[in-house]
């Protein structure tokens, strides 16, 4: 295991420099957890929608950079977020749409009144 | 293999129930008439199996099995040996006798007469099981139908019938329960991973091998007596008893009274005794104890019900008692009195029932204090009442008599004091029953019932039929006491091997 | 044929149950079919009953050396129920006495019956009851005699209630069954107790065993077991405190009354004290209670007795009365004596009953006997009929009565002195009611709206038959040797006791005429005597309060504790089993809570969840890294 205390200047600038599959994979973290906040946080249904988008899209990040340092080089990783982006677009196709549904049955988008399902 | 019997007798209702599936719901008629056919059937073919076993060979006989799930251990295996033979030929008899009671039926007809015959054929499944995956399967098939037929056709008198389906419903269930997790302990505890089996011979068979320790059996006997217990309407698990009756339809509350709640006493003793005879001895104390509360304590309510299906559910649940305490003896002679109380009852209980469905039907009273002196104008339903009640009493001739004393016998020696407060019981007994037939039958002439017709046709199968079996099986007791002997006789070594067993509390009473 | 009769004894009881079955299921609405088909079933077992009597007085059948057959009915276990037959010198008699009453009840009845639309019922219900009697009378063993016991009752209570449409009449019936049930209880407990100690039933096999166990091991458990037994009869035999049923039980067609509360299965109790006589007559204890318990009953009901006014109730406490004598009979020893005052008492109390019968008939369903009066010119056959019972009850020699009872009195000097003093007390207020009865209804004017005539012969036939009985049956009985013929241990020497039975006619003449003082020469005011008692008439006239002692108990302990188990069952049984279905209910509540409606709030959840979850299955794949040695 890596025992950070040990680390020394060098190899915290050695590490920055080389990029590497850690790189990408705090990317999609950092990009994760900012879709994740927003979605839990924001009122209006449109940018959670866009928070999802986010979060979707940090997976990607994660797909492909995985399939870059795999020892075998193929494309699932690839393909797999090419998938990914395709069920993301339609989702967004839905999710607008019900948006607007909503927004005509309610006349707000506020997620906080949703609660129709409330038991 | 020749004839698959039992098959027959099992699956006769349910092909029965699929051809009525697809009949238009206007030919009530044709559908009343291929309801009663199957069960006919299966009535005769009972009978004959009855006249057929061999009580000199005894064991499981007419047995059928084909693998099922090999790697569960699960096959369908079916039997029948002198202890679920009685059961088997009281179901269909009461089953056939259930469809007449139900012949003028007018509300979804149809409907109706699939699901008597689904519940009759679940109910036959657990008698003549012999795996206990198929036990369980049949058991679980009966809950539902009993559950949307007390919603649709039952009635509301004291409690809405939505509380007494629910009530019933849940019992049952959470009876099943505990016989559920009892059964795969079973499974798991008799044998070693690759050998295990649902087989109830093998289960036997791993008991006596001693594969099962004695606190196991002491544990997984309490899981089944809670389960079989509350099906048997054992005291505290009763209370559904009278309310379930209550709100049932006709032929719900006999087949209910009269075979569903036997399964309670038959799984006692099929898995309870012969699977776990030294969890069964532990606990045989606490039976008797709840036993003679059962007897005494439903007397009691039901002498102050009025209500005839409270009256006849307290009675049953009163009735129940002298079979726990026949269990609880733990004895040849008294647990042979148990399951020939488990058929009288049935027959008698039923026959109550039936004809309490028919005055019901016609008046739509059943409160003792707006029915009186139908013996003038119901001299056959008179006749059904007077059988019923005088057999509840326990009166020689008919079928209660021999089972009783036969229970008395059996437990006197063993549980001194609970048997003779259980025997006090008949005098209870007699009290609650003949102040019911009198109030209800005797006395002045009331007009308001001479618009009323008294039974005729087939309304008067149902009294023919139990009548027959009350007066024959108890002026003839030795052609149901054979067959049951000869089930409980090969107890006997086990049952004498019980004698130094410690039970709950030293047993001392 | 008298070979015949006895090897095929059970037909006796199994043709009136024939006769109930082909009436009961065919001819039930056609009255004269079905008292044809009753009385000659009947006859057949007369006959046949007949040909017993005989087999037995000739052949080598005694006390000792009955003759036995047995089939199994039903077996369980190393348990094995019996049926059967077993004939001996007192079933003969019984035979005798059961048949022929049934027989002229029957005849009787046609008449009696003639204008009842249920008279095929009736006699279907009649043919039931001696079958069941007989079948009782030739039992084997306990439990076959418990079965047929259980059977009379069931006909008794069937009959009682005859006219169904009377509310007195099904609450006599009710009444009746539920009594002799309690007796029954008792009877059974000591059955199972004989059956689990000795494991057998059987009489003739308990008789062997009884005084042998009782050699080792003492009296004490068999007292126990022979006062369960007695509690039986107790009940049956309407003995003092279960008493209360048999005047109620008057109910019932006058008929039934003579038949069954009268003659036959009442003395069951007897019979059955008698039949188990090698048990008590070992049990001084038992034999004190049975002579105290009869002893007190018949000098009990004759006070009670002595103030009714319904024809049919002074005689429903008279055969109290008189079953109490037997019991006092059996309980100082003397079974002869019993069973001889039961068969004279039989056909002497069915006559008085049988006149009842046609005195209230005549008088259209009136049974005050101070509404009557000089019934013996309207009814002279009837009269000379009644005369002849009641000589023959109060034990004027030479009617049936005097020796019957005159042995029991004997017997009773022999054993206790006080005892005595009781039964010839009793013998005394037996004479003086009997006569107040007859005088009273048959003597005097005749009342202007009396309605009486002469009752049609199918009813006079069978007074005749009874009273002819009734006179000879004693004498015969004595002078040909009742105890050489029925009797327990030694054969019973017959002599009269002077001293005794010159005291008891005295007693008896001193009645007679005090009843004829005051009822018909009218030198006493009855009224005027009744005040002068004031509070024993009360009690008497009240028959001692003890139906309303019963009607507490039963409203205390039945009823109002069924209220109180009922509520119990309702609100704490019921009331857990509704709690934890609301329990549950709550317990959803908390948890519907939770389902908030909230999307997001949904989300942070379900990410919390998955963080647990990640976080678990790291720490599991590390440690199972570190066990295999850190190859990360």
């Amino acid at each position: 295991m890596i025992d950070i205390f040990s680390l020394s200047v060098m190899d915290i600038v050695n590490w920055s420099l080389h990029v590497g599959l850690a790189h990408f994979l705090l990317l999609a973290a950092v990009l994760f957890s900012i879709g994740l906040y927003g979605l839990l946080t924001k009122k209006g249904i449109i940018s959670t929608l866009m928070c999802v988008e986010l979060m979707l899209n940090a997976a990607n990040i994660n797909l492909v950079a995985f399939n870059h340092y795999r020892p075998f080089q193929d494309f699932s990783g690839q393909l797999m977020a090419i998938f990914s982006v395709a069920v993301a677009a339609s989702e967004v196709a839905v999710g607008i749409a019900l948006a607007f549904r909503i927004y005509r049955e309610h006349g707000s988008i506020h997620v906080d009144e949703l609660n129709n399902m409330k038991g | 293999m020749g004839f698959p019997l039992l098959s027959t007798v099992l699956l006769a209702p349910l092909l029965m129930a699929l051809v009525i599936c697809f009949l238009p719901r206007e030919a009530r008629e044709q559908i009343r008439v291929l309801a009663a056919a199957a069960m006919g059937l299966a009535t005769c073919l009972t009978l004959y199996a009855y006249a057929a076993y061999d009580t000199a060979v005894g064991g499981m006989q007419f047995t059928e099995q084909i693998p099922w799930v090999t790697d569960l251990g699960v096959s369908y295996s079916l039997g029948i040996d002198g202890i679920s033979l009685p059961m088997l030929l009281l179901t269909d008899v009461i089953g056939l006798a259930s469809v007449f009671s139900s012949w003028n039926i007018e509300k979804r007809a149809k409907e109706f007469f699939i699901l008597l015959l689904i519940l009759i054929a679940g109910v036959t499944g657990t008698f003549v099981a012999c795996d206990l995956f198929i036990f369980l399967l049949c058991y679980e098939v009966v809950v539902i139908p009993i559950y949307i037929m007390v919603l649709i056709w039952g009635s509301t008198k004291r409690v809405p019938k939505e509380y007494s389906g629910m009530k019933l419903t849940i019992f049952l269930l959470m009876g099943s329960a505990f016989m559920l997790v009892g059964i795969v302990s079973l499974y798991l505890g008799a044998y070693p991973a690759g050998q295990r089996t649902f087989d109830i011979q093998a289960l036997i068979m791993a008991s006596q091998m001693g594969n099962m320790s004695a606190e196991f059996q002491i544990f997984v006997f309490l899981l089944l007596l809670t389960g079989f217990g509350s099906l048997l309407s054992m005291f505290p698990f009763h209370s559904w008893s009278p309310d379930g009756y209550a709100g049932a339809p006709t032929a719900v509350s006999m087949i209910h009274a009269g075979v569903l709640k036997k399964i309670g006493g038959y799984g006692l003793i099929r898995l309870g005794l012969m699977v776990l005879p030294l969890g069964a001895k532990f606990w045989a104390p606490l039976i008797a104890g709840l036993a003679m509360i059962n007897v005494m304590y439903a007397a009691y309510c039901a002498m102050v019900q009025k209500d005839l299906k409270y009256i006849i559910g307290y009675s049953s649940v009163s009735h129940m008692g002298y079979v726990l305490l026949g269990f609880a003896a733990l004895n040849v002679v008294s647990i042979s009195g148990a399951i020939a109380n488990m058929v009288a009852h049935g027959i008698m209980a039923s026959l109550f029932f039936s004809q309490i469905g028919y005055v019901y039907e016609k008046t739509h009273m059943r409160s003792i204090p707006d029915l009186k002196g139908l013996a003038h104008y119901f001299p056959r339903v008179t006749i059904g009442f007077m059988l019923a009640g005088m057999a509840s009493v326990g009166l020689p001739g008919l079928i209660e008599f021999v089972p009783e004393v036969t229970i008395f016998m059996g437990t006197i020696g063993v549980y001194p004091f609970f048997a003779v407060i259980a025997i006090a019981g008949i005098i209870f007994t007699a009290l609650y029953i003949l102040r019911m037939l009198a109030k209800v039958l005797f006395g002045p002439k009331d007009e308001h019932f001479a618009k009323y017709e008294d039974q005729k046709g087939v309304e008067v199968l149902p009294l023919l039929l139990l009548g027959l079996f009350l007066v024959g099986f108890g002026i003839f007791p030795e052609l149901l006491m054979r067959v049951i002997d000869s089930g409980v006789q090969p107890l006997a070594p086990m049952l004498a091997a019980l004698s130094d067993v410690p039970m709950l509390l030293g047993g001392g009473f | 044929m008298s070979e015949f009769a006895l090897t095929h004894a059970w037909l006796i009881p199994l043709l009136p149950a024939l006769a109930f079955v082909v009436i009961g299921f065919f001819t039930r609405l056609d009255k004269s079919i079905s008292a044809k088909i009753a009385i000659s079933m009947i006859s057949v077992s007369f006959l046949l009953a007949l040909g017993v009597l005989a087999a037995v007085i000739s052949g080598p059948i005694t006390m000792d050396n009955p003759l036995i057959q047995k089939v199994l009915w039903a077996k369980m276990g190393t348990l094995e129920l019996s049926m059967g037959v077993l004939v001996d010198p007192m079933t003969a008699m019984m035979l005798i006495v059961v048949t022929t009453v049934a027989l002229l009840v029957q005849i009787y009845s046609v008449g009696y019956m003639e204008h009842d639309p249920g008279a095929g019922r009736f006699f279907a219900f009649l043919s039931l009851f001696a079958s069941s009697m007989l079948g009782l009378v030739i039992s084997v063993n306990f439990l076959q005699m418990y079965a047929f016991w259980e059977l009379v009752g069931v006909c008794s209570y069937l009959l009682i209630g005859f006219y169904y449409y009377k509310i007195s009449a099904r609450e006599a019936a009710k009444k009746a069954f539920i009594t002799t049930r309690i007796g029954d209880f008792g009877m059974l407990l000591g059955i199972l107790l004989l059956q689990i100690t000795f494991g057998t039933l059987d009489f003739m096999e308990l008789k062997e065993l009884v005084p042998a166990y009782i050699w080792i091991s003492g009296t004490g458990f068999m007292t126990v077991v022979g006062l369960l037994l007695f509690i039986g009869p107790i009940g049956k035999s309407g003995q003092f405190p279960l008493h209360v049923w048999l005047p109620d039980a008057m109910e019932g067609p006058t008929p039934v009354s003579a038949l069954i509360h009268a003659a036959t299965m009442v003395v069951a109790g007897v019979y059955l004290v008698g039949r188990a006589y090698f048990i008590f007559s070992a049990l001084p204890a038992v034999m004190t209670v049975i002579a105290w318990i009869g002893g007190f009953t018949a000098f009990f009901a004759a006070t009670i007795a002595i103030t009714q006014r319904p024809f049919k109730r002074i005689l429903a406490y008279s055969t109290i009365s008189q079953l109490g004598y037997m019991m006092l009979a059996l309980g100082v020893g003397s079974l002869t004596a019993s069973m001889f005052h039961l068969m004279t008492h039989a056909f002497f109390k069915a006559l008085l009953f049988l006149c009842a019968g046609a005195v209230i008939e005549a008088m259209n369903e009136e049974a005050d006997i101070f509404k009557m009066g000089g019934l013996r010119h309207r009814m002279p056959t009837t009269f000379k009929c009644m005369a002849v019972g009641v000589l023959a009850i109060a034990g004027v020699p030479p009617f049936a009565g005097f020796f019957s009872k005159d042995m029991i009195l004997a017997a009773a000097a022999e054993v206790s002195m006080p005892l005595y003093l009781l039964a010839a007390a009793t013998a005394f207020l037996t004479a003086f009611y009997m006569a107040r009865l007859l005088f009273v209804a048959f003597f005097g004017e005749v009342r202007e709206d009396c309605p009486a005539h002469e009752t049609n012969s199918y009813m006079r036939m069978p007074l005749v038959v009874l009273a002819v009985l009734a006179v000879v049956s004693g004498a015969w009985g004595h002078f040909a040797g009742f105890g050489e013929w029925v009797y327990f241990g030694a054969v019973q020497e017959e002599h009269i006791d002077f001293m005794i039975a010159g005291s008891s006619v005295l007693l008896t003449l001193i009645a007679f005429a005090l009843a004829y003082e005051i009822y018909v020469a009218k030198r006493f005011s009855a009224h005027l005597l009744a005040q002068r008692f004031g509070i024993l008439y009360t009690l008497s006239y009240n028959k001692y309060y003890v139906d309303e002692f019963y009607t507490i108990v039963r409203n205390t302990f039945v009823d109002k504790l069924g209220a109180v188990l009922y509520w119990f069952d309702l609100h704490v049984v019921d009331g857990v089993v509704n709690g934890l279905a609301k329990g549950v209910g709550c317990l959803s509540c908390v948890f519907t809570a939770l389902q908030n409606g909230q999307a997001q709030r949904y989300v942070a959840v379900f990410y919390c969840g998955v963080i647990v979850l990640v976080a678990y299955s790291v720490f599991c794949a590390v440690r199972i890294l570190n066990l295999l040695g850190g190859a990360f």
